[in-house]
This record gives structure tokens, C-alpha cells and sequence, in this order.
């Protein structure tokens, strides 16, 4: 996939290092006591009724269902494409999600279990969830999963490159993993826990949107704390932007630490509300969680029977 | 794939507990006034909410006396130890009480339910609590020795924040010792009485705090009578010029929070999303009917248009309607006086060559409702840049360097508040030394503390509330 074409004083930007780190800490800075405050208000919004109905479909067909643990087996994974193909068995219009997240070892499990459908199979390639290792290493990570069938990958990007200042190299790197993810889609995970401030997440958005990311990501889920609605808020802003500046529209995907309807609803408002309208969908937006499905559903069945079910009624895995 | 709308999420009426008429409140219980009854209206609605009694010079006579006994023989001579603990229970009760007097505010005002909720209730029960702790501490408050209360104050407040504005007033005086004559708003009368049957929950001795409704003819009388030793008004610069002139020559007490037209100055270093909410808040909080709204954008060249763009696509998501609706971002005008005015101001910019840009929300057809607004391309010849509107109209001003920026922020008959949007420290501080406002804002705007003395420069008024400042208005020093 060829980098797009972009307009003048952006592709400038990454001409060399000293160009990239002149734009990248010309960025405006964020105020961490505005935007929290800022998150904090939008998150009052009381949304009721027919509106929560849509929201939790929205946020269902959102979900890039995950499971990353070195426990994972066939098994597992077979049984989390089930549920990707069913949500909820007893209630067929229950939207699919939009993903199954699985370790490259497991992709060919995943595709073979999603047979049929038209749910995507994101890998975490590169090295997940350090980054430590060697570009071969993280180039043939890639390439396993996509070899694999894989048609997401998601990234992490080198956090110790990014703090030492060496930005040409995370760029670069993501550029790399970019071309070696060919058709797939590519998330790039900025692990924002371990950026610190607010101003280095608006930065690290925009070198992975420079570098052809299609997505930029919260978090690993490994590490905490994973995503926040202000940190979702400053990368929010940055797609934003980048819209203004290009026409593009790029996505956002907060990862870790959603679990509950409430929650996902407080960052659809925010999509809503920050980003705009056309980022209210699966093409745009995900949610990276695996025990938020299962709040979703029940609280779908709450919405629609008028009483809550309880735990039972859904399915663990 | 339909838009994400949000349903209606209404506060309950009921919980204002509304009742179809409301009465002063003179030396501890309600009486029917002897003045033109007057009626409270919903400006969201445009219906009658109420039916309010109001005072005539005989009840006037009969709180001031009130208060002026309850001063001598109670109130005043009681330990700042005992006075403390009235406050306190005060400030529990409006905790108490928050969601119905949020309501009946968000009600009788127009201001969104999650503004009187949010913002308001909390700052009123801080106010009481914070002066409940100054009370038996007022030895140490730099005043010398034993400082000495006025005796009565007179205090007249406006409808924008009716009982905030009564919190600001009644609780540094009965802290201090003095007793209250309080006139809240003709439009806005409701909490103000509701505050009286708290008062009486409290058990506060009667006459320390008196309310009486009244007209726009009330207010002369109060500040005039010879019983009164203190004159405390928050309104219009207009009214305050009257009130200084009534009160020269004589040995009262004045201090006056009158009108503002605040610069918010935007730096090209700012943090550029945050000044934008910043922005947004200043002005549209309330629906601008704020005396230190940050009515004035002075945005830095080099930015402007970045921060135009952003603006619009900012307020273009501001929710406009119903004030019960917790979803609502700006309520209703307070009331058709109001409204014409803002229009009549806002059709004087476009006139004067300003470009105007209205927020595309829907408007409700019924109550008084004003679009948020903005002009750009405004300068300080023009009436809008000059006159407060006390509406959510925002005039858009361009600098280019900050001696310009400092020189137009001061280039105004007020000078309450400022704000100032800049990443860098130094910047910060050399804008605010030179900036002429009684409070200025760094990063930030439209913060209040109990702490915090508030007040104005020139045409703003004079005195200062809050803070241990504040205490001053109400001690003989």
C-alpha cells in the first residue's frame, strides 16, 4: 500500500529527524488538568432509552474480541470465534463484532473458525506487548500473522525510541511494518501508559498517522493504566485533526480496562462529541476488551426484556 | 445508520416541591407582603411558575427592625463559636436539600440542570462551610484585635445566580456578625425564599436573616433606609452608579460587583484544544449571563484561524433546549427583557461589519432561547466589543504581539476578570501582572472558590468577596 499523498507542510514534516521532532514539539501542547476536566464533564451525558439500545449495538459491532494470554490454546481461541459468530445464540439480531484479537501462532485457528463471515482477524504482531526486539524478529512476526491470514495487525511501537527522542526511527519502524502488513489493516498500539504525558500520546498520534497507521491504539492491555477517556480524548482530537489537514479519516482504538456498558457508552459519546459523527462506526472506532462483550449483552437483554438476566444467561467464554 | 441522539433525559419537576405562592420572610417566619404581588415565570416555558408576595415599605420597616434587634441583642454580641455552628448546619442542609433546590433553580432561572447541579449547589454549601470557619477565627484574619461588625446589611443580588449570589452575600455576613436585609431578583425570587425555610430548619434566632421580594422599585428603598449600615449589590454597572450616588454622604458601607467584559487572551503557544474548552466555557457557561464571562476572544494572528475553526465545530455540539434535560449544555434567557437585548446588541455587530456565525442547534419554539454566536472579525470601536451583552455572544479579536493583546484586554471601561491561554510560565505571568481584572485565569476559566477574593477594577465595582478579603466589606477596619 502506497503512503498517500499528503498535503505539503505535512510531508515536509517527515522529510529527516530534525524535521519530524520540529513538527512533532510544534504540536500544540495539552493542558492535562483541561482535558481531564474536559473528559470529566462528557461524561455526565445520561443516555437513556432508545438511544442506549443503539448504543450498545454500536458498541457490540465495535468489539475486537481478544484473548492474549500465554495460556491461549486452540481451544480458547475456537471457542472466541463461536462467540464472535453468536453473541448471543438466544437473540439472533445481536450484531457481530467487528474482530477477532488473537497471537499470531493462533491467526490460522481464528481464520479457520470465522470461515464464512466477514468478521475481521486482527493479530498483535511486533513483538507484542514490549516491542523489545529485533526489526527482523518483529518484521517476521508480522509476516506470520498475515501469512496466516491475518487482516489487522496491531502494532506496538518502540516506547523506549519514542522517550530517547530517536522519532525517525518509530517512524520509520512503523512504515516497515506498514509495508509488511500489505492489505491489512494496521493498528498502531502507542502503549500510552508508558508515554507519561498527554503531550507525548498527541505526538506519538501523530507519527503513526504520518507513518500510514490506519489506526492508532491505546494500549497493550498489559500494561496500566491502559485506556483513559482523556488520553481516548487527546487521540480523538488527533484523528480529528488529521482529518482537517488531509480529508482522511483514521481511526482510534482504546484497549484494556472497559468493562462495562457504561463505560463504552461514555466513549461514544466522546466520539460523537471530540472526533464527530462518521467516526461512530466499526470502520473507525473499536473497543479492544474481551469481558466488555458479555456487559453488552446483558445489558441488551435488560434493554430489551425490561429486567436484567444475570450472568448466567450469557456465554464465559 | 442513524445519528447518535440522545434521548431526553429529564430532571424531575416534583423534586423542586413548587408551591403556587411563596411569601417574605421578615424575623423568622413568612408573611404576607403588602406589595404588588408579582409572578415568577419559567423562561423555558414561558409559564407561570409561581405566585410571589412582595414587600412594601412597611415590611421593610418591620426586617430592618427585625434585623437591627436581632443584631443588638443577639447575633452581634454571640461567640464567633456559636455563630459558626448556624453556618455549618446551614451549609448541611443546602447539601441536604441540593437536588430540590437545584431544580427549583434550573426552573424559576433557565440554567441547564447540570450547571445548578454541578456547579452551583456545590458552590453555595463551600460558601457556608467556608465561613462557617472564618466565624470564631476573625481575630486572626489581620484585622487587629476583636474586628467589629456593621450591624445590618443591605444586599441586593441578580438573577443570573440567585442563590450562588446569595450564598456570596449572606455568608460572609453572618460569619462577620451582622444580620441580613436581603432583595433577590424580581425574576428570580424562588430559592431565595426557600433559603428562609432552611434558615428556619437551622434555627437561626429570627430577624438574623430577612428576604424580601420585590420590584426593581424595592431596591432604591432598601439601600436608602436609615436603618441599613451596609449596601452590598451584585447587578448591572447602570444600577451601581445609582446606588454609589444614594449612598454618598452618607457613613454606609458600599461595595458594588457590577458588570465585565473580559478578555480572554489566546497565546499561539496555547494548549490550543483546552483553550478552545476554555473558550467555550467562558462565555456559553450559563448562557453567558455571567458578569466575568470571557465575552471578548483576543485570539494571537498567526492561530486565529485554527482556533475559529475549532470553536465552530466546538459550539456547533453544544446542546441548546430544555434546562431539565441533564443532556443540556445551554438553558434558557433568563427573560424577554433579556432577549431583546441580546438581539438588539448582536443586530448592532452585524451592522458595525462583523461577520456573525450562529451555532446550527434547533431552537425550541416556545421560551426564551439565544443560539450561541460568534463574531469574528470584531474591533474595539465596535458596540459589541465595548458593551456587556450578558448573553452567549462571543466577539472574536486578533493581536499580534502581546503588548497589543495586554493593551486591548485593558482597553475597557470594566475589568473584572481575564483569562490567559499560554504554555509557557513567563508568558503567563508578565500578561497577568499587566492585565487590569479583578481575577485572571491561567488556563482556565470561570473557576470559583470560596478562598478566592473576587471583584472588579473600574466600571467592575469595588470590595471584594470571598477570601479573607472579603471579610473586610463586612468589618468596621
Amino acid at each position: 500500500m502506497s503512503a498517500p499523498t499528503l498535503p505539503a507542510a505535512l510531508a515536509d514534516a517527515t522529510r529527516d529527524d530534525a524535521s519530524l521532532r520540529r513538527f512533532l514539539h510544534g504540536l500544540p501542547g495539552v493542558d492535562q488538568v483541561g482535558v481531564e476536566a474536559r473528559a470529566t464533564a462528557l461524561a455526565t451525558r445520561s443516555i437513556k432509552k432508545s438511544s442506549k439500545l443503539w448504543a450498545i449495538d454500536t458498541a457490540i459491532s465495535m468489539v475486537d474480541l481478544t484473548t492474549l494470554e500465554g495460556a491461549d490454546t486452540r481451544g480458547k481461541v475456537r471457542a472466541l470465534t463461536a462467540k464472535a459468530r453468536r453473541p448471543d445464540p438466544d437473540r439472533p439480531d445481536t450484531p457481530r463484532v467487528a474482530a477477532v484479537c488473537v497471537y499470531p501462532d493462533l491467526v490460522a485457528t481464528a481464520v479457520e473458525g470465522l470461515k464464512g463471515t466477514d468478521i475481521g482477524i486482527a493479530s498483535v504482531a511486533t513483538a507484542f506487548p514490549s516491542g523489545r526486539s529485533s526489526r527482523q524478529v518483529k518484521l517476521a512476526d508480522v509476516a506470520l500473522a498475515v501469512e496466516s491470514g491475518a487482516t489487522e495487525v496491531d502494532m506496538v511501537i518502540d516506547r523506549g525510541a519514542f522517550l530517547e527522542g530517536r522519532y525517525g526511527e518509530v517512524f520509520e519502524e512503523i512504515q516497515a511494518i506498514r509495508e509488511a502488513s500489505a492489505h491489512a489493516h494496521l493498528k498502531v498500539i502507542l502503549e500510552t501508559g508508558e508515554l507519561a504525558t498527554y503531550d507525548n500520546v498527541r505526538r506519538a498520534s501523530w507519527l503513526a498517522l504520518l507513518a500510514g497507521g490506519d489506526f492508532i491504539k491505546t494500549s497493550t492491555g498489559k500494561v496500566s493504566p491502559a485506556a483513559t477517556l482523556p488520553v481516548t480524548h487527546v487521540m480523538l482530537q488527533a484523528v480529528r485533526d488529521w482529518f482537517t489537514a488531509t480529508g482522511e479519516v483514521r481511526g482510534v482504538k482504546p484497549a484494556g480496562g472497559i468493562r462495562t456498558t457504561k463505560d463504552a457508552i461514555k466513549y461514544l459519546v466522546a466520539v460523537h462529541e471530540v472526533a464527530g459523527e462518521q467516526w461512530l462506526t466499526a470502520e473507525k472506532f473499536r473497543f479492544g476488551a474481551s469481558s466488555l462483550l458479555n456487559d453488552l449483552l446483558l445489558q441488551r437483554r435488560t434493554q430489551h426484556d425490561g429486567h436484567y438476566s444475570g450472568p448466567d444467561y450469557v456465554a464465559v467464554d | 445508520m442513524p445519528a447518535f441522539e440522545y434521548a431526553p433525559a429529564p430532571e424531575s419537576r416534583d423534586l423542586a416541591n413548587l408551591k403556587p405562592s411563596y411569601r417574605p420572610f421578615i424575623d423568622g417566619e413568612f408573611r404576607d407582603g403588602g406589595g404588588e404581588p408579582l409572578k415568577t415565570l419559567n423562561p423555558a416555558t414561558e409559564e407561570v411558575l409561581a405566585e410571589v408576595s412582595t414587600a412594601s415599605d412597611a415590611d421593610l420597616d418591620a426586617a430592618v427592625k427585625a434585623a437591627r434587634k436581632a443584631f443588638e441583642k443577639i447575633w452581634g454580641p454571640m461567640p464567633g463559636s456559636e455563630r459558626a455552628k448556624y453556618l455549618f448546619r446551614i451549609a448541611r442542609l443546602i447539601q441536604e436539600r441540593s437536588r430540590e433546590l437545584a431544580v427549583l433553580e434550573t426552573l424559576d432561572n433557565g440554567k441547564p440542570i447540570r450547571e445548578s447541579r454541578d456547579s452551583d449547589l456545590p458552590l453555595v454549601a463551600a460558601h457556608f462551610f467556608y465561613h462557617a470557619g472564618w466565624a470564631d477565627k476573625l481575630d486572626y484574619a489581620g484585622y487587629g484585635p476583636d474586628p467589629k461588625p456593621l450591624g445590618v446589611a443591605g444586599q441586593i443580588i441578580p438573577w443570573n445566580f440567585p442563590l450562588l449570589m446569595l450564598a456570596w452575600k449572606i455568608a460572609p455576613a453572618l460569619a462577620t456578625g451582622n444580620t441580613v436585609v436581603l432583595k433577590p431578583a424580581e425574576t428570580t425570587p424562588l430559592t431565595a425564599l426557600v433559603f428562609g425555610e432552611i434558615c428556619q430548619q437551622a434555627g437561626l434566632p429570627p430577624g438574623v436573616v430577612n428576604i424580601l421580594p420585590g420590584a426593581g422599585d424595592l431596591g432604591p428603598k432598601l439601600v436608602e433606609h436609615p436603618g441599613v449600615d451596609k449596601i452590598a449589590f451584585t447587578g448591572s454597572t447602570e444600577v451601581g452608579k445609582l446606588i454609589q450616588r444614594q449612598v454618598a454622604g452618607t457613613p454606609k458601607r458600599l461595595t458594588l460587583e457590577l458588570g465585565g467584559k473580559a478578555a480572554n487572551v489566546v497565546f499561539d503557544d496555547a494548549p490550543l484544544d483546552q483553550a478552545v474548552e476554555g473558550i467555550v466555557n467562558g462565555i456559553f457557561f450559563n448562557q453567558g449571563h455571567v458578569c466575568c464571562a470571557g465575552s471578548r476572544l483576543l485570539v494571537q494572528e498567526s492561530v486565529a484561524d485554527e482556533v475559529l475553526d475549532k470553536l465552530r465545530y466546538r459550539i456547533s455540539t453544544l446542546r441548546l433546549g430544555d434546562p431539565l434535560d441533564k443532556n443540556t449544555d445551554v438553558g434558557a434567557i433568563n427573560s424577554r427583557e433579556q432577549l431583546g437585548r441580546i438581539r438588539e446588541l448582536a443586530d448592532s455587530g452585524e451592522a458595525e461589519g462583523a461577520q456573525r456565525w450562529t451555532s446550527p442547534c434547533p431552537v425550541p419554539d416556545r421560551g426564551f432561547f439565544f443560539a450561541p454566536t460568534i463574531f469574528s472579525g470584531v474591533h474595539q470601536s465596535m458596540r459589541i466589543a465595548r458593551e456587556e451583552i450578558f448573553g452567549p455572544v462571543l466577539s472574536v479579536l486578533t493581536f499580534r504581539t502581546p503588548d497589543e493583546a495586554v493593551a486591548k484586554a485593558n482597553n475597557t471601561p470594566y475589568g473584572l476578570s481575564a483569562g490567559i491561554w499560554s504554555e509557557k510560565g513567563s508568558r503567563i505571568l508578565w500578561t497577568a501582572n499587566r492585565l487590569r481584572a479583578g481575577v485572571v485565569w491561567a488556563n482556565t476559566f470561570n473557576r470559583f472558590d470560596p478562598a478566592a477574593p473576587f471583584g472588579g477594577y473600574q466600571e467592575s465595582g469595588f470590595g471584594r468577596e470571598g477570601g479573607r478579603t472579603g471579610l473586610e466589606g463586612y468589618l468596621d477596619v
